[in-house]
């Protein structure tokens, strides 16, 4: 089985297209949710999950089967995300997305009113993607920090710092706002 | 600021964007859109962008103390 699994690797490395076929079909899924939890909007996840097995496919030479293959598309797939928050097309999409989810304005503390929840959004949509990312991955969706540092390239300390900066600066937005969290 | 604020503050976010609860996937088979776009010609990098990193080695050039503040909102 596990010489089965690495032969498909192997095959993919050489750029056989069945082997990539198959690599996606039992990856597709895990790359799909990691996406929605970064973008929270299945078109937009659908669409970067194609855009993210496309650039694997094209780095499919440069890939080290000895290092798996699933932590190498989750950093694909979270630089392509990043791309994609860095075009700046993440905040009319989440704004429309929210305006939209009646589970995301039902739920929750009633004392924290829907007004300042839509606030709140929309100061997290202000903040410049690498911190935004680092953050709804790290105490929105409660990834381990371990994680997120191996989908960034970065280190642990250096998602710990992102996220502080972040917190930082939603905290200010809210405040200038009249919001006290 | 002080941790408890912090926690507020990161539970007052977690009510604005709730998790995305369970598995999920695509509602529909995403191969065939795969094999459309490796089909595609690759893009060609437009003239503007070229200018725009001309510009940018330019200023690193002239201007080196600039390259921290940048690299501070890369």
């Amino acid at each position: 089985m596990q010489t089965e699994a690495s032969d498909v690797l192997n095959e993919f490395r050489q750029g056989n297209l069945d082997a990539f076929e198959t690599l996606f079909r039992q990856h597709q899924r895990a790359v799909y949710g990691w996406i929605l939890r970064i973008v929270r909007n299945h078109a937009t996840a659908d669409e970067l999950t194609v855009e993210t097995f496309w650039r694997i496919h094209r780095a499919h030479a440069r890939f080290e089967p000895s290092c798996g293959f699933e932590g190498w598309a989750r950093r694909i797939a979270t630089h392509a995300a990043l791309d994609w928050m860095r075009a700046g097309r993440a905040e009319s999409e989440l704004t429309t997305e929210l305006s939209r989810d009646p589970v995301a304005a039902a739920i929750g503390d009633p004392a924290v009113s829907a007004e300042i929840r839509r606030k709140t959004a929309l100061a997290f949509e202000r903040l410049p993607p690498k911190l935004r990312i680092a953050a709804v991955l790290t105490v929105v969706e409660e990834q381990p920090h371990k994680d997120v540092a191996e989908a960034l390239g970065i280190s642990v300390a250096a998602v710990k710092l992102r996220v502080f900066r972040a917190v930082r600066m939603l905290r200010k937005d809210l405040e200038r706002q009249g919001i006290r969290p | 600021m002080n941790e408890k604020g912090d926690d507020r503050l990161k539970k007052l976010l977690r009510e604005a964007l709730p998790p995305i609860e369970g598995e999920s996937e695509p509602a529909r088979d995403l191969w065939p859109d795969l094999l459309r776009r490796m089909d595609e010609k690759p893009a060609t990098t437009p003239w503007f962008d070229w200018a725009l990193l001309a510009g940018l080695v330019g200023l690193a050039a002239f201007f080196p103390t600039a390259i921290p503040v940048f690299l501070y909102y890369l």
